[in-house]
């Protein structure tokens, strides 16, 4: 049992929220504001690459614990005040970390109303996100998952366009439907082992009488997290929260948020129940190939740039059930590993994306394609990060969007040959809408009524080419992060491929 | 009568003692502001009785003093609630300020009807004898009806003989429920009851069988029912709650709630425990659970009125809480015998200082507007952050949202009808959780989103600064760190064990 308290991680996850109540009850003025929130989020961005960092990969088990125990120590309800970090949540953390700084410092120029209230609300969105990669107990997970409704909720609405109102709800509506039965899942977890300990579950788990069908409490749980992800149908909110977004809402929203759920398919369902994991791969396979295509076709017909981002994060989050549907192969762990690369690089890349896409809109005021054409030369700079993102989202080598889906690949095939190569052609339907947008927005004939658009100035391009720099760099030497991940995933892999063979196969 | 009785009564006789002393001093003060804080500060006087009596039995570590004929038991079940009902009370009396200054000559009466109901509940939650209890009920019941009506507009005297005919028709049903006990045990005393139904079985050779019990125990529950506002007894709430005074419409969502909670749990368990019986009363619950928490929030979805909604997001707690006593009540609960009460007297906390945070806000907010009507709330975030804060944070918690202590309770009530063996029940109520965020996110929304109808700012007199800003850090501080309220309600609720098995 992990015990300990060294305070980073409590640090890492309760400092942007520390940073809200400053500026909720003490600054004035939205130029401190800002200051204040660009402080925080450097500081956590530090704060995460000095995490990433001191991880010691080649240990095993959780690292930098704090853990405060019996929290609440009813016998109906232990709870434990328990974060920890692993190989799986410290390349997330560092996710966490720079998109954060990226979305504060993004919004310093779009936001021009009700300042203060949005950056408290980021930062409570990023204590949230922080908090659910690291926490380890079932509850505090449980808690902070929930904990980033109601700053979304009023992200969405209030700073949102199009139908933000509408969009957010759905948004809410969604998730906490997901949420119901997740925490119905989890007292049952609870009242079969009489732990809400994560790392202690798996183990309690196996020798347990559970209340339920360990199938049933699989579902329960998976049921959150497939509408987090989001797995295809469960995924109609997706575009609506997206396109409806603000800009940095939607960089967070796509960056991170969405990793949430594969995170949990893996630190939850896949660790504590590899036996039932095992025995639906071939359903995560086939959810998987069906969100891949499915969004690619749906992607290739948008005319509204941040809705054919929003629909192509559909499509790539079907490669990350693809990489989860590896634990019935030999290839297991490297297909996990891709999974969880995945998430990290389309954190990134999409994340770039919307922060572009919101660019242009702010000079635009447009992001209907058809409108569009001709913007590179007016916007070299603005042009060059689209064709970065493009590339790496693409999976182009050199790119971190080529190593994720190439581990992908490498892991899927030995289990599901024919799914896995089904799957190849969305790759090729990748590159068809993203250079067909690219083609169509960025080159084409120089349209007058653009004549007036500048790149974006120094200021704004800052967050820009910290994603890029991520991208390239994660593209030109991955196992800076997949290394990571591997040593977090190796040991739930390979408890699955230890699971005894039953009947059921 | 003895001392010892009157020690045992005196949190209640001292609350009496201060409602009359509010209606004699009303005719000498010049300033009624001031009888607000005498109230408040009266109220001390029962509080410290209450910790004396609680600091009583640990010393003496009985458990339980009976006293007056045995139909009195002051344990630390009966305390938790008599706290409860204390804070709940200066809650609405602060709340209440500025409702009452538009009565003029009848401050002191007012205060004084909340002190005597509030007197019955607290007797309520300490008798163990089917007569008291009528007449405890009897004296909650009665002063909210004079309380509904006190606008002495047409809503509100509708409100109040509404309520008086309902609550006479229920209580009727509840003696005649309880005619029903006594002709099969002979007895009214509940543990005696208990034990004779243990001895005579439920076939007996009473007239009817065991069916005269049956209906006995039905007709009981309906007739609780009633007070607790639970589905198909509850088409009395809507009407009474809008119109009556809001600080009088917190009081019955809250306090009187709660007050039908203790009881029904002690009669439960004190008189028909499942092991003195081969019923399980588990599946009533259970039935009356969803019912209420489905109809309650799908009702409320299309309310324009903010009472309105709020009698029905009531409606639906009472479901909530009716999970908990189907848990309660449930065989497979043998285990974890605390499970279940201790989710309810921890929910009944938990659901008193947000349901007062929330009702604080609005009435503070329509004080000003005048109105009652959703859509009038709009641009609230602005014209009055702090209050719109707090009602935000009192729905969410409602809603059952963390970090709140809407989510905690929520969590240990679900999680004792998991323990019980009743996941499709705990299922139920977290959809319905689902159900009920569209409606109270609908109100942050229009506070949050919409323009203001105008500029002015809507200001909030200190007593309801002071209740609301004491009730939302309750809400928030319980939400984080639980485990006071708790072990509160737990110890609370072992008590009622110690009876049973006594």
């Amino acid at each position: 049992m992990p015990e300990g308290f060294s305070g980073l991680l409590t640090t890492a996850v309760f400092l942007p929220l520390a940073g809200a109540l400053l500026i909720a009850l003490l600054v004035k003025g939205d130029k401190r504001v800002r200051a204040v929130a660009g402080i925080i989020a450097l500081a956590e961005l530090v704060l995460s690459v000095v995490i990433f960092v001191n991880y010691d990969r080649d240990a095993a088990g959780f690292q930098m614990v704090d853990r405060v125990t019996d929290w609440v120590g009813a016998p109906s309800l232990k709870i434990d005040y328990f974060l920890g970090l692993d190989g799986l949540s410290a390349p997330l953390v560092l996710l966490t970390g720079i998109l954060g700084f990226v979305a504060i410092i993004s919004s310093f120029f779009s936001v021009k109303q009700r300042v203060r209230e949005y950056f408290v609300w980021l930062l409570v969105l990023q204590t949230a996100v922080m908090g659910v990669f690291t926490a380890l107990d079932f509850i505090m997970f449980f808690l902070l998952w929930e904990l980033e409704l109601v700053p979304m909720f009023f992200l969405i609405s209030i700073w949102g366009s199009g139908r933000r109102e509408y969009s957010a709800m759905k948004f809410v509506i969604f998730t906490f439907l997901g949420s119901a039965f997740m925490l119905v899942g989890i007292l049952v977890l609870y009242f079969s082992t009489g732990t809400f300990d994560m790392t202690a579950l798996p183990e309690s788990i196996e020798g347990a009488r559970l209340l339920l069908p360990a199938g049933a409490v699989f579902g329960l749980l998976f049921a959150g997290f497939a509408i987090k992800l989001p797995v295809w149908p469960l995924h109609t909110w997706l575009p609506d929260a997206h396109t409806d977004a603000p800009t940095a809402v939607s960089v967070m929203l796509a960056g991170v948020l969405l990793k949430m759920g594969g995170y949990g398919m893996i630190r939850v369902s896949a660790t504590m129940f590899p036996g039932v994991m095992d025995d639906l791969a071939w359903l995560l396979a086939t959810a998987g190939v069906v969100n891949i295509l499915y969004g690619a076709v749906v992607t290739m017909r948008q005319t509204d740039l941040k809705r054919l981002v929003a629909f192509s994060s559909i499509s790539h989050m079907g490669f990350v059930l693809l990489g989860l549907s590896a634990v019935a192969g030999a290839a297991s762990s490297v297909g996990m590993t891709g999974a969880s690369l995945q998430m990290f690089t389309h954190g990134t890349i999409t994340g770039l994306m919307f922060l572009l896409v919101g660019l242009v809109y702010d000079r635009a005021h447009t992001r209907y394609i058809p409108d569009l054409g001709g913007l590179a030369s007016r916007m070299p700079a603005l042009a060059v990060g689209f064709l970065v993102a493009g590339l790496a989202s693409l999976g182009l080598p050199g790119t971190s969007g080529f190593v994720a889906e190439l581990l992908i690949f490498l892991g899927a095939f030995p289990a599901w040959s024919w799914i896995t190569a089904i799957s190849a052609t969305g790759v090729v339907l990748t590159a068809g809408y993203i250079l067909w947008m690219i083609q169509r927005t960025m080159f084409g004939p120089k349209l007058e009524r653009w004549e007036t658009l500048k790149d974006p100035s120094p200021w704004e391009l800052v967050p820009v080419a910290v994603l890029v720099a991520v991208i390239l760099l994660v593209g030109i030497y991955p196992s800076i992060v997949s290394d990571v991940f591997r040593a977090g995933v190796d040991p739930i892999a390979q408890a699955i491929q230890n699971v005894p063979e039953v009947a059921l196969r | 009568m003895t001392g010892h009785d009157l020690y045992l009564l005196s949190p209640e006789l001292s609350m009496a003692g201060l409602a009359t002393i509010l209606v004699v001093l009303d005719l000498f003060l010049g300033r009624k502001d001031l009888l607000a804080w005498v109230a408040v500060l009266g109220l001390l006087l029962p509080l410290g009785f209450a910790i004396s009596l609680w600091v009583g039995l640990d010393r003496d570590g009985t458990g339980q003093m009976a006293g007056l004929f045995d139909t009195l038991s002051v344990d630390k079940f009966s305390l938790f609630f008599k706290f409860l009902f204390i804070g709940t009370t200066a809650a609405v009396v602060l709340t209440s300020t500025d409702y009452v200054k538009r009565l003029g000559r009848l401050q002191g009466e007012y205060y004084a009807l909340i002190l005597f109901s509030a007197t019955g509940m607290m007797l309520l939650a300490s008798t163990t004898e089917l007569i008291t209890i009528y007449i405890a009920l009897e004296l909650t019941a009665l002063p909210v009806a004079a309380l509904a009506a006190f606008m002495r507009d047409s809503r509100s005297s509708e409100s109040g003989m509404k309520f008086l005919i309902l609550s006479a028709i229920s209580s009727a049903v509840l003696l005649y429920g309880m005619v029903w006990v006594y002709g099969y045990t002979g007895t009214t005393n509940l543990e005696e009851i208990a034990r004779r139904i243990g001895d005579v079985g439920l076939r007996g050779d009473q007239p009817f069988g065991g069916y005269a019990l049956l209906l006995g125990v039905v007709l009981m529950i309906a007739g609780f029912g009633f007070k607790i506002a639970s589905v198909p007894f509850q088409m009395w709430a809507p009407d009474v709650y809008e119109g009556a005074p809001t600080p009088v419409t917190a009081f019955l969502s809250v306090a009187s709630k709660a007050a039908g909670f203790a009881i029904l749990l002690r009669i439960f368990y004190v008189a028909f425990p499942w092991e003195a019986m081969s019923l399980e009363w588990s599946a009533i619950f259970a039935i009356l659970a969803v019912a209420s928490m489905t109809l309650g929030n799908l009702v409320a979805i299309p309310q324009r009125n903010i009472k309105r909604m709020l009698a029905y997001s009531t409606i639906a707690h009472a479901g909530y809480l009716l999970v908990g006593l189907a848990a309660a009540t449930s065989r497979a609960s043998e285990g974890n015998l605390l499970g279940g009460p201790t989710g309810i007297l921890f929910y009944l906390g938990g659901y008193a200082v947000t349901n007062m945070a929330a009702f604080g806000a609005v009435i503070a907010i329509s004080n000003k507007t005048g109105s009652d009507r959703i859509e009038d709330f709009a641009g609230m975030a602005r014209r009055a952050p702090l209050l719109a804060a707090v009602l935000t944070l009192a729905l969410v918690s409602l809603t059952g949202v963390p970090p709140t202590v809407g989510f905690m309770v929520k969590l240990n009530i679900f999680g004792a009808a998991v323990d019980s063996g009743l996941t499709w029940l705990a299922i139920a109520g977290a959809l319905n959780s689902v159900i009920s965020a569209y409606y109270y996110v609908r109100v942050v929304k229009v506070m949050y989103l919409s323009p203001p109808a105008a500029e002015e700012r809507v200001p909030s007199p200190l007593p309801m600064t002071v209740a609301v800003t004491v009730a939302m850090a309750g809400v928030a501080f319980f939400g984080v760190y639980p485990a006071p309220l708790l072990d509160f309600a737990r110890t609370a609720a072992a008590t009622l064990r110690i009876a049973l098995i006594f």
